[in-house]
């Protein structure tokens, strides 16, 4: 068995990974990319689609474009790489064990950042019933199939789901020469970015059915059809409004889920969402173990990750230097809950016992959210009890955008507000609330 | 050539059999309407080794079930099928008819099934089982009830017989059979065989079948069972928990798969198709009801699979299981519906017996294979075991599926072994690559990529299952050149 | 295919600057000059603009390439290109192939169709003549 030792560990080598290694890097760590398959850049290597990097680049890169970037630096940087390697597990004591086709390598780091994203959630989890034939996919699968193996899945398609993948998968596949009948969404607004409806479906006239959903996959071996139906607030069909498409493939868009398979292993505790518990300095509730990307929560873009990955980056690099970074396990937590319209929000604790000059080698204190429906004219505010710590106008939020703040005062004053015993809450208002009335989804 | 025999239908029944009839000396062809062993019936079924008690009394279900479920323990050892005797529970809650609980005791004790009792003790019964309705009040318990994969038992059973010289003919449905005086022709529409004898295994079709050699005796009728397979949760039940029927239906179960996930189902529904294994909103509906009265907790958010199954059920609603009144030499196993799977090593059994009763001299052979390779699972090694398979073949070391961490090595395993895989979901069913959460998104291109090196075919010539389940509609950019070149 | 570039002098435009999404009415007044209503800032205003007079886009897609370990090298246009110009870049793009190497920002097609926009990679593809079906497994 080989063995291996660094200063950082980073599971996956996509956008968080290679944000992450490059901070910790730049802090003078030795940093060990462990990468599943046979080139960096993750997911982005199939959204060969323009729009990355807007923040971070001010450009609108393609997917791989972007990657590019990062990957330069890496293999400028000294940063080393493992690819055709994959992380089978992280022992309680944070031993890694991984295999490629040199046998097992066992990696002992100061420190890990898990950085291994997101899957794409199915058919089944979402119980559409009908029969299993193929033509059934997952739209990034068909953006695989697509773009990197050079196969089409389909000739006419539907895609479920109003997803960014989803969108950009109907405009890729109509320059493809394929026939996209329609995106098929259950809420009635699209899940993803205005952009990507707009470019995507508006531009080729595709049309969008809104609170609409696929009650019937048809065909026995082959797709040959689906039926879509009208669907009530509750989500429930209504009868009498199904429509039948005639399509030979299914394309689904229905949410990604963080996939944390090792990371529960390894014993870390898991939040509602699937990503591990974090405080706000990304460290889950294992000392040394630190989270960023999709698999700490489903960014909308990349440039996002980017800021949240090298935060975990940094962190990490500290402390393989040896600095105490509180993990969100300690005794000295408050929790951070999500109010009235608010899905999520991380980081899920904060802790409270920090030491001074700590607070300064931290950094910001940064809050990331989203929403639960579109809503106009409202407040993003949070409180601890009565205390409100944070209140921002918001013309307008959807779902589909991740909503992030600072603290703008001093952490110090910050975290010395804070009660122990007193969870706070990160929640909506409308601007213009009744005495006494509040707003419940 | 001629064969000795030709068993038609390659589920669990027709590979029991054609596995004990590798025994003798003879010369044995499967003929399978679909593209492998266990994919209609056999496939979509609660994989459930049934204790034994409740099929009705006098009934050949109850005969088969009872001498079935012992036999399990001998040939998943020798052919390394996982296999548990988990127990089952009847879940007895206030309202129920407990008499019939008190029923199926006596049942089962004047059967001589190990172990069954029944548990008062409410106690006793959240310690056994914690995740269980806080309604009930008693359990009939039958620790000698089972969980097994059927598939996984099939394709074992299939791969054994085919050590042992039997002949696995797939993708040909019999379309026409001809009595030749002493030996059938049976036509596919690729090529036709010919035998002496018959079984009819064909499940879902045995009527056809029988009715193609000239025996009118049964009919046999779908009746649709749904599921909702859950994510592995270890744990999460220990036992296969039964509802007590009611008048109107045998009940939703929930109950632990072999492989770690749940399932709840099936619901009962009968129909005219025998084509149509679709899933319904209401009958998915049905089963959520039905499993949340067991196990109130079930997070159905760990949904990663719905499906649908038809039983095979005859006319007299038990087994077939004889040698055709009217025509010689064709034999029947069909009907075989539940309790099919934990009889199917019986049913076999008894085939071979009525064989013989009917004046055909059977001779053992003397260098029968009792087992097979031993697959390798890569998950179940531990790291130092896998380096040194790794180092042996670095094929372990590409992990392919990471939802069930099954290795290139394991699918290359799967299609080189004997009665191998030669589609996607043959792969699936032999290593579980794309059964899990993720259900194919990650390793099916893959996948598709060593079929196609293993197969020597292009990758579009991959299919899923049968013929018309191709992955692909061409190349990338081929739809705009085609569109140039007619322009 | 595409939508075609309209021939009425007015549209209805949902703007993508920012999240409000602002849906902007915009009309060619008879004196040629433009009425733009609806949006509730100046780069809307400039976004439906252009967007009336001669809609952009980046186009991003695939060329089939030789001798590099998958078939296809993604690519992107360098400038926007007008939309309705989409389709025939297309129609160009699928029939021509590259051969590895190719780096990330090669410039693949100069001016294509005779715009004002290069056709450029989007990722570096070595030389890889492995067989192909060994690769990227």
């Amino acid at each position: 068995m080989l063995q291996r030792e660094t200063d950082v560990a980073i599971i996956g080598g996509g956008p968080a990974g290679l944000a992450a290694a490059v901070e910790a890097r730049n802090h003078g760590c030795d940093v060990l990319i462990i990468e599943r398959d046979d080139s960096l850049g993750g997911i982005l290597q199939q959204c060969i689609h323009p729009g990355f990097g807007l923040h971070e680049f001010d450009d609108e890169l393609a997917g791989p474009e972007y990657a590019q970037r990062y990957i330069d630096v890496v293999e400028n940087g000294g940063i080393d790489v493992l690819t055709n390697t994959m992380v089978l597990e992280i022992t309680p004591t944070k031993d890694l064990y991984a295999i490629s086709e040199n046998g097992v390598i066992n990696i002992i780091s100061k420190s890990i950042v898990l950085a291994m994203g997101c899957r794409e959630r199915t058919r089944g989890a979402i119980k559409i019933p009908g029969y299993r034939p193929t033509g059934v996919y997952t739209a990034g699968l068909a953006q695989r199939f697509v773009n990197i193996e050079g196969f089409m899945p389909g000739t006419e398609f539907v895609i479920l789901g109003s997803g960014d993948i989803g969108m950009i998968m109907a405009r890729r596949l109509t320059w493809e020469g394929a026939t996209v009948h329609g995106v098929v969404e259950i809420q009635p607004y699209p899940s993803g970015l205005i952009r990507n409806k707009v470019q995507c479906l508006d531009d080729y006239n595709i049309p969008l059915y809104l609170s609409h959903t696929v009650v019937r996959v048809h065909g026995k071996d082959r797709v040959t059809g689906i039926t879509i139906s009208k669907v009530d607030e509750n989500w429930k069909m209504i009868p009498g409004t199904e429509k039948f498409i005639n399509c030979d493939t299914l394309l689904l868009s229905v949410g990604l889920i963080p996939e944390n398979e090792i990371t529960k292993k390894a014993g870390a505790a898991l939040s509602r969402t699937n990503g591990p518990v974090v405080n706000q300095f990304l460290s889950t509730t294992i000392n040394g173990i630190f989270a960023c990307g999709n698999v700490l929560q489903v960014h909308d873009l990349v440039d996002n990750v980017a800021v949240e990955a090298k935060k975990a980056g940094k962190l990490a690099a500290l402390y393989s230097k040896g600095v105490q970074v509180p993990t969100s396990m300690e005794k000295q937590i408050v929790r951070v809950s999500p109010g009235n319209g608010v899905g999520y929000v991380i980081p899920n604790v904060i802790n409270l016992d920090v030491k001074e000059e700590f607070i300064e080698k931290a950094g910001s204190m940064r809050f990331s959210l989203r929403v639960r429906k579109p809503m106009q004219d409202i407040y993003i505010k949070m409180r601890s009890g009565q205390k409100e710590l944070y209140k921002k106008f918001h013309r307008y939020v959807r779902p589909s955008e991740m909503i992030i703040f600072k603290i703008k005062e001093s952490i110090k004053d910050f975290l010395e507000g804070l009660d122990i015993d007193t969870p706070i809450e990160v929640y909506v208002e409308p601007k213009n609330k009744q005495p006494g009335k509040r707003e419940r989804d | 050539m001629l064969h000795d025999f030709a068993i038609i239908g390659a589920g669990v029944t027709g590979t029991a059999i054609a596995r004990e009839l590798s025994k003798y000396r003879l010369n044995v062809v499967v003929i399978e309407k679909l593209s492998d062993v266990a994919t209609e019936t056999s496939k979509a079924n609660s994989g459930i080794v049934h204790a034994g008690y409740a099929a009705p009394e006098d009934s050949l279900k109850a005969e088969m079930n009872v001498l079935g479920n012992p036999l399990f323990d001998d040939i998943c050892k020798e052919l390394y099928i996982p296999f548990e005797r988990v127990g089952s529970f009847v879940v007895g809650v206030a309202g129920d008819n407990f008499d019939f609980l008190e029923k199926e005791l006596q049942n089962g004790l004047e059967r001589g099934i190990p172990g069954i009792e029944i548990i008062k003790d409410v106690n006793l019964i959240k310690k056994m089982e914690p995740r269980i309705t806080d309604d009930v009040e008693m359990v009939l318990h039958a620790p000698s009830a089972g969980i097994i994969s059927p598939f996984g038992l099939a394709i074992a059973l299939a791969e054994s017989a085919t050590i042992n010289g039997v002949e696995f003919h797939y993708n040909s449905p019999v379309q026409n059979i001809e009595d030749m005086g002493n030996f059938y022709i049976i036509d596919c529409p690729t090529r036709s065989f010919q035998a002496r004898h018959i079984v009819n295994a064909a499940g879902l079709f045995a009527d056809e079948i029988s009715r193609m050699a000239g025996d009118f005796s049964f009919t046999i009728s779908p009746r649709k069972g749904e599921y909702l397979l859950l994510d592995k949760m270890e744990g999460f039940i220990n036992h296969v928990l039964f509802p007590v029927p009611t008048k109107k239906s045998k009940g939703i179960l929930v109950s632990p798969t072999i492989d770690g996930n749940i399932f709840l189902g099936p619901n009962a529904k009968d129909q005219e198709s025998k084509i149509d294994n679709s899933t319904t909103i209401y009958g998915l509906e049905e089963v959520v009801q039905g499993g949340r009265k067991i196990v109130p907790s079930i997070p159905l958010k760990e949904t990663i699979t719905n499906f649908a199954g038809l039983r095979a059920v005859s006319d007299t609603n038990d087994f077939i299981i004889r040698a055709s009144d009217n025509k010689p030499r064709l034999f029947h196993a069909a009907g075989i519906q539940s309790p099919g799977l934990s009889s199917c090593l019986a049913i076999a059994k008894r085939i071979i017996e009525i064989i013989k009763e009917g004046g055909v001299s059977l001779e053992l052979k003397d260098n029968f294979y009792r087992s097979r390779e031993k697959p390798i699972v890569f998950k179940e090694l531990n790291w130092t075991e896998r380096d040194q398979l790794i180092k042996e073949d670095p094929a372990f070391g590409n992990i392919v599926c990471r939802c069930e961490t099954i290795t290139e090595g394991e699918i290359v395993q799967s299609i080189t072994r004997p009665n191998g895989a030669r589609t996607v979901d043959g792969i699936k069913f032999r290593t579980r690559a794309g059964m899990g959460r993720c259900q194919g998104g990650f390793c099916t291109p893959k996948v598709i990529k060593i079929l196609s090196r293993e197969l020597d075919l292009e990758e579009d010539e991959i299919v899923k299952r049968e013929a018309r389940t191709k992955y692909f509609y061409g190349h990338t950019k081929d739809f705009r050149r085609h569109k140039d070149a007619t322009a | 295919m595409i939508a075609k570039k309209p021939s009425v002098e007015e549209k209805e435009i949902t703007c993508i600057v920012c999240p409000t999404g602002c849906s902007i009415h915009v009309k060619r007044l008879e004196d040629g000059t433009l009425s733009i209503e609806g949006n509730q800032c100046k780069r809307g205003y400039d976004y439906a603009e252009t967007e009336f007079i001669e809609p952009k886009r980046i186009l991003a897609t695939t060329i089939r390439i030789e001798m590099a370990k998958v078939p296809l090298v993604p690519v992107r246009t360098d400038e926007p290109v007008p939309k309705e110009k989409l389709d025939e870049i297309l129609d160009f793009l699928a029939n021509i192939k590259v051969k590895a190497p190719v780096n990330c920002g090669d410039v693949l097609v100069e001016h294509v169709l005779g715009l004002d926009a290069n056709i450029i990679a989007t990722r570096t593809l070595g030389v890889d003549t492995c067989d192909k079906i060994a690769c990227e497994i």
